[in-house]
């Protein structure tokens, strides 16, 4: 299989979520998330009750991978931000640390610069948390993995009518 | 490359539905997406054409129940069929934990069929995975058309190895629920095995 799953822990989540509620703040945003370039999404902060999150982290890193698909035509590695304007709303997407990709939300109470600035500051947190964490999962790769204990039943019981 | 989450207690997979253009890979997801009950599915989005080819990619999240207090969620992709969207198929396929190939059982489509399979092989080298090794599932799909190839001569050409199979009507739902379930399950029993080793 190609690469490990990505593991999240408590301890790593809780500083995510500090990490994107702050960043909310300081960017005056609406939503700001976290997804895995896979279309997982990893953590989401902000007036997220009225929108389907799972659907823009998986169109997020669709459109991500796309771009990335266009940068290689042109001999570049990747795009690491995309900009999308809208009449209310406008998306600011940055790929962090190669890995995961942060999403932020705003609308005229805040600006492309304000977003642009805060969101660089947040890269470099999330990096360090993301370190970590590889770290973590690393050392203890199968520290209580659901997987390691589940029995053929358990799966079994998972498709019962 | 699944997702587990000890926070939230999550569990998520990635299955792509793959297969020639008018396969019926989008019907399969419309189907699943239409008997599911609300609350254990999310929005069928689908990036198609005015003409309803897909173009990019259709996606629908599933729940399907816990494992030991681990909510398993399932993320259904398909990938477009035409050939000439090669650069999108790849991109797809990245992260993936399962593939379904659905095959059109038309027996002027058999072509196709075993072009687009040996393109699956190709796009999952890239991408980093081994044909033999990544959970499979084949579906012989539209069984009920009158032009319909002899099932033994499609097993022979599309599944030598013998993985697991179904026969289907995706647009009456048959063999549809079967061939997830199938899928679901090689994913989970694959992620138990690379627990056990690691």
């Amino acid at each position: 299989m190609a690469g490990p799953s990505l593991i999240m822990y408590e301890e790593e989540f809780n500083q995510i979520n500090k990490v994107l509620e702050k960043l909310t703040k300081e960017a005056n945003a609406k939503i700001v998330f976290l997804v895995d370039k896979n279309g997982q999404l990893i953590a989401a902060y902000g007036e997220t009750k009225n929108i389907d999150t799972t659907s823009l982290a998986s169109l997020t890193a669709g459109n991500i991978a796309a771009t990335g698909g266009l940068a290689k035509l042109i001999g570049e590695k990747e795009f690491s931000i995309l900009f999308h304007e809208g009449e209310r709303d406008n998306i600011h997407i940055s790929i962090i640390g190669q890995r995961v990709i942060l999403v932020v939300i705003f609308d005229h109470r805040s600006s492309l610069g304000l977003v642009r600035l805060r969101v660089k500051k947040t890269g470099d947190e999330l990096n360090a948390i993301f370190s970590r964490l590889m770290k973590k999962v690393e050392k203890e790769p199968q520290a209580g993995s659901p997987f390691s204990e589940i029995t053929d039943e358990d799966i079994e019981n998972l498709f019962k009518d | 490359m699944s997702f587990i989450n000890y926070s939230s207690r999550e569990i998520n997979c990635k299955i792509v539905y793959y297969g020639p253009g008018l396969g019926g890979k989008t019907t399969n997801l419309q189907y699943i997406y239409d008997k599911m009950s609300p609350d254990t599915k999310g929005k069928l989005i689908s990036l198609a054409t005015e003409t309803e080819r897909t173009l990019f990619f259709d996606f629908l999240p599933l729940a399907l129940g816990d494992i030991r207090g681990f909510k398993t969620r399932f993320q259904l992709y398909t990938v477009p069929g035409q050939v000439f969207y090669d650069a999108s198929r790849k991109l797809i396929l990245r992260g993936v934990d399962g593939v379904v190939f659905v095959a059109d059982s038309q027996i002027e489509r058999m072509d196709a069929n075993i072009e687009s399979l040996e393109n699956l092989k190709v796009n999952l080298k890239e991408n980093g995975y081994d044909f033999d090794k990544i959970p499979l599932v084949i579906q012989y799909n539209k069984r009920d058309l009158p032009n319909a190839a002899d099932l033994q001569e499609m097993k022979s050409l599309l599944n030598p190895k013998n993985l697991i199979d179904f026969e289907a009507v995706a647009t009456k739902g048959i063999g549809v629920f079967e061939t997830l379930k199938a899928i679901a399950k090689l994913v989970l029993v694959e992620m138990k095995k690379s627990a056990a080793v690691r």
